[in-house]
Parts: structure tokens; C-alpha cells; sequence
């Protein structure tokens, strides 16, 4: 089958500024695949290399198997994407920007898939509002009606909950994981690693324009030896030096104290309990999508 | 096919009901500017000023500001359009869809040769009652409307991609766009000039333009109307590839 999303060797120079560097990546038809960095990985080049709003400096780079260069038209047919920025057109209503949108990519008489979309988005009622006097989290629900109007096959969203309240997140989420279901590929980049980590079933971490990890999102989990042990103490207490070296944080009587293997932990309560401390509350964490990424972020 | 997708058409369509929807400032303000115009200076010169026999000042004043207010309209549509989208962002809207550099050339120089001509016949129309015009060629004055409003189109193109922020923009019109158009002949004849800004008249593309298009109304112009068809045309073919060329390496654009 034809990957949804590929990329060869792509690489982005703007100057003396390397944002991509050599960057390989295949996401499958129908995958819900996290990218992941921080700020300046190469997140958002990369996207805009896909959708053609940047050109790659070399490399290769397909949409559902059309290069997006030299089939450009079939390629950006074949990909929605919601940008990062707040953008909007002051123009036009919700219902014009989204028809104008269907007649860029060629799609006449959309008033119906328009219609189920506002619905899902519970933008119905803004219908034939101005884009001016939207809030910015309806705003954010256009983006995302924009990238869906012409029914694409892979949908790239970046950062869409940001600024977005949690009523709104989860009901575009539930949205999207419907689409996922119904056969669309989503790639999705996001700074609230819990929603990648719940969403998505493989992940690529980017650091400086390279790929630093790249697997399925239970693999990356498992890389994780390190676990937490979240302790709430009855009062301050000094503790000895041999427990300090395992505090990951401390605030007031609050401490998180890691550690590898599960046999640790009663040497830990040993100590803390020869230190005078007296424990009032106890819960050990397992390790998450973030203690992944800071690790593998540091190791890259 | 390319030329005609639907992509185009709805770019086209959408850019028309940009300026179409706040008619009022983009149609209406300029047609009242022109319409200022001509009451001062017909008032003020229709007296002491006469350039072609049997053509008042007046009469001739209009078809030069008739094709001012088109050439100025035409440009301000496009730099508007893409200065605004681009420092909006957007932009991305019309650069996500699958539309070639060409249909986005053409799409957004029609929008703003249409706007230009809107604007034109609105001076026309109001300036009607003033003045018992001539219509000598008519094939001239549309050629020339046409070709000046594909011109400054396509330069607007190029300074709406080019600047990064309005008041870049704003430079550009008033160093460039309002010179050229004021030191056009729409007031005079440049034979009442002195040699030197005679000179400096004949480099003006402008000029042109404006000498072309008022020789279809009065069959008289300072220069033969085929050498402002040759020079007006061959600005056109120059700016319209500039302008293709750098639509086509996404310059300023497509990063």
C-alpha cells in the first residue's frame, strides 16, 4: 500500500539555519501519527514542506504517493491541514470562507458536507457570521473545517488545541478519532504530550531538524525505566543526603522521588522514615509520554 | 484547462467580492477623488487652459482621470489584497489549494483589472453631466484600459509580494505608483512642459497609457497612438513575466 505521507532526505536551510536536516519518515494510510519536538525541531517546516507552503532544499517529499512538487495538485488534493496561527480571512462568514475553500479544490455544491461539518464542529449557529466575530476557539473549529472541506485523506493538524478549552478539545478530538476510524491518516503535532500519548499509535520525536525517535507509542513508553514515587509528608522535614540525589522535585511538604526498580522503594520509605519524616499520602506513577520525551530529548 | 480550474474561478470570484463588499471605499471614495479633481482644476484652468482645438480643458481632463483612477484602483487591489493576507497570514488559504502560479497571476490581475474598470466607468458616469465627450476610437480606449489596468495589476502584484508591512507598501505607492501617474499628462499636455521634463515625461510608461487612451476619445494625442500601443505593450509582456517569474520560484511566498 502507499504510504500516506513520505519523506526522503529532506532537508531546509533558511541562511546558515538548518531546519531540516535529512529527515527520512513513512506514515501509513490510516495511522494517527504523533510529531513531537520542542520549539524549532522542524515540526512546522516539515509540515509546511508537505502542504508546499515552503520548498524543501533537497529531498523528496509524497502525499498518498504524489510528489509534492512535480504533482503538486494531486498532492495538496490529497492533504488537509490545519496551521498553528490563529489565521482568518475578515472578509468573508464562516459559511463563505468555507464554500470558498471547497472552490479552491475544485468542489462545487459542497452546502452539504459544509452543513455536517459546522454541525461536528458546533459551528452551525455562527454559520453566516462574520470570521471578525468569532472567539478564538471557534475560530480554531473553521481551521479545522477549512482543512476537511475537500475530504482529504490525510489530515495534519499543528498544535490545533492550543488555547483551546477542554470542552472544545475533547469534542474536537472525538472528531477527529472518528475521521481516523473512517479510514483518514492523521498527523498530528502537539505540545500537550497526553494527548499524543493517547491519540496516537506511533510517534517521531524531532530534535534540530533530525529525528531522534521514532516508534510505535507503547515501544516509546516502554523505554521509560524510570519511575516516580509521589510522596505528601505530614510536615517539612530535613532529609539525608543519600535520599536527596533521588528528589526529582520538591515543593513544601510535596516530593517526587524516582526510581528504576519496584524493590527500591522500600529502601526509599527505610530512609525517609530514619530521616524523622512522617508520610501522609503515597501514589507511584508510572512513566509517561513526557518522561520519555525529556529523555530521549536529552540523550539527543 | 489549467487556466479555467475552478481553482482559479473561485480565486478570482473571491478576490471580486473583496473589494466588491466594501464597495464604498474601494468604488465610491476614488469615483468622489476624481470627481474633486475635476470641479478645482476644470474650474480653475477651464478659462486659461485649452490643449487641443475644439477640446475643453475639461473634456480633456476626464479621460485622463478617468485612466488615472483605473491605473491607481488596479494597483491597490492586488498590493492590498496580498499585503493584507500576508501579514494576516491568511495568505495560506489561496497557497494551500492546487492552483498554479499562473491561475494565481491571473486570478488576482483580472480581479484588479475589473476593479480598476469599475472605478473608471464610475468617473466616466459622473463626469457625464460636465462635459460633452468625444468617442473618436473606442477600440483604443478599451485597449488601453485593458492593457494599463493589466499593468499596474501586475505591479501590484509584485509590491503586494515583495512588502513585508504596509507602510513598505505605502512607499512604493507614494514613490512610485503616485509620481508616475500625476507626472502622466492627466492634468496637461506634456508640449506645455519645458524640453527637460518633456524628456522625463517620454520614460514614463504612464504617459503612455494616458496619451493612448484619451486618443480614443479626441483622435488627437501627443505621441501616435501604435507607438503607446508598442511601449504600453511591451510593459506588459516585461511586468507580466517579472511577475510570473517570481510567482514561479514562490519568492517571498513559499518560504
Amino acid at each position: 500500500m502507499i504510504p500516506a505521507i513520505r519523506v526522503e532526505q529532506a532537508t531546509k536551510c533558511y541562511g546558515s539555519v538548518q531546519a531540516l536536516a535529512g529527515v527520512d519518515l513513512e506514515v501509513d494510510q490510516g495511522e494517527f501519527f504523533g510529531l513531537l519536538g520542542p520549539n524549532g525541531a522542524g515540526k512546522t517546516t516539515l509540515i509546511s514542506a508537505l502542504a508546499g507552503l515552503v520548498r524543501a532544499s533537497s529531498g523528496r517529499l509524497a502525499v498518498m504517493g504524489h510528489d509534492v512538487v512535480a504533482d503538486y495538485r494531486a498532492a495538496r488534493r490529497s492533504l488537509g491541514v490545519v496551521p498553528q496561527e490563529l489565521v482568518f480571512d475578515p472578509f468573508f462568514s464562516v459559511r463563505e470562507t468555507l464554500e470558498l475553500q471547497s472552490g479552491y479544490f475544485g468542489i462545487r455544491n459542497n452546502g452539504a458536507w459544509i452543513d455536517e461539518i459546522l454541525a461536528e464542529l458546533d459551528l452551525a449557529a455562527k454559520a453566516n457570521a462574520n470570521m471578525r466575530a468569532l472567539s478564538g476557539g471557534m475560530k480554531r473549529r473553521v481551521l479545522v473545517a477549512q482543512a476537511l472541506v475537500h475530504r482529504p485523506p490525510v489530515i495534519v493538524l499543528d498544535e490545533p488545541t492550543a488555547g483551546v478549552d477542554v470542552e472544545l478539545r475533547q469534542g474536537l478530538w472525538q472528531f477527529i478519532r472518528r475521521l481516523n476510524r473512517d479510514g483518514h491518516t492523521i498527523v498530528l503535532t502537539t505540545h500537550y504530550l497526553e494527548e499524543a500519548e493517547s491519540l496516537c499509535g506511533r510517534i517521531a520525536m524531532l530534535k534540530a531538524g533530525r529525528i531522534v525517535a521514532l516508534d510505535t507509542t507503547a515501544n516509546l513508553l516502554s523505554r521509560a525505566t524510570t519511575h516516580a514515587l509521589r510522596i505528601r509528608l505530614e510536615a517539612p522535614a530535613t532529609l539525608p543526603a543519600e535520599l536527596e540525589a533521588s528528589v526529582v522535585s520538591r515543593e513544601g511538604v510535596k516530593l517526587t522521588l524516582k526510581f528504576d526498580r519496584f524493590d527500591e522503594v522500600g529502601v526509599l520509605l527505610d530512609r525517609l522514615r530514619s530521616a524523622g519524616a512522617r508520610i501522609e499520602d503515597m501514589e507511584v506513577g508510572k512513566p509517561d509520554l513526557e518522561d520519555v520525551f525529556v529523555d530521549v530529548m536529552r540523550a539527543a | 484547462m489549467t487556466m479555467f480550474s475552478s481553482a482559479f474561478k473561485t480565486l478570482l470570484y473571491k478576490e471580486t467580492l473583496r473589494f466588491w463588499k466594501v464597495s464604498f471605499q474601494t468604488v465610491a471614495a476614488p469615483v468622489l477623488t476624481s470627481l474633486l479633481y475635476l470641479l478645482i482644476f476644470s474650474h480653475a484652468l477651464e478659462a486659461h487652459v485649452r490643449v487641443y482645438e475644439s477640446v475643453s480643458y475639461t473634456a480633456f481632463l476626464v479621460p485622463g482621470l478617468v485612466m488615472m483612477s483605473l491605473l491607481q484602483n488596479a494597483f491597490a487591489n492586488t498590493s492590498s489584497s496580498l499585503i493584507q493576507s500576508k501579514v494576516t497570514g491568511n495568505i495560506i488559504f489561496v497557497l494551500l489549494p492546487p492552483l498554479s502560479y499562473r491561475e494565481f497571476f491571473a486570478a488576482y490581475v483580472l480581479a484588479a483589472m475589473l476593479r480598476g474598470l469599475v472605478v473608471g466607468l464610475g468617473v466616466w458616469l459622473v463626469t457625464l453631466w460636465m462635459v460633452d465627450l468625444q468617442y473618436a476610437h473606442p477600440l483604443w480606449i478599451v485597449a488601453f484600459a485593458l492593457l494599463g489596468g493589466a499593468i499596474l495589476a501586475a505591479l501590484g502584484v509584485i509590491a503586494g509580494i515583495w512588502a513585508d508591512k504596509f507602510d513598505q507598501l505605502a512607499a512604493f505607492q507614494n514613490f512610485i505608483i503616485m509620481p508616475l501617474t500625476f507626472l502622466s499628462g492627466v492634468f496637461y499636455s506634456i508640449h506645455t512642459l519645458p524640453p527637460f521634463w518633456q524628456a522625463v515625461s517620454h520614460v514614463n510608461p504612464v504617459f503612455y497609457m494616458i496619451d493612448g487612451f484619451r486618443y480614443g476619445f479626441f483622435g488627437q494625442s501627443d505621441v501616435s497612438p501604435w507607438v503607446s500601443l508598442a511601449i504600453v505593450g511591451f510593459c506588459f509582456i516585461l511586468l507580466s513575466s517579472l511577475t510570473l517569474a517570481l510567482l514561479a520560484r514562490g519568492y517571498k511566498l513559499r518560504g
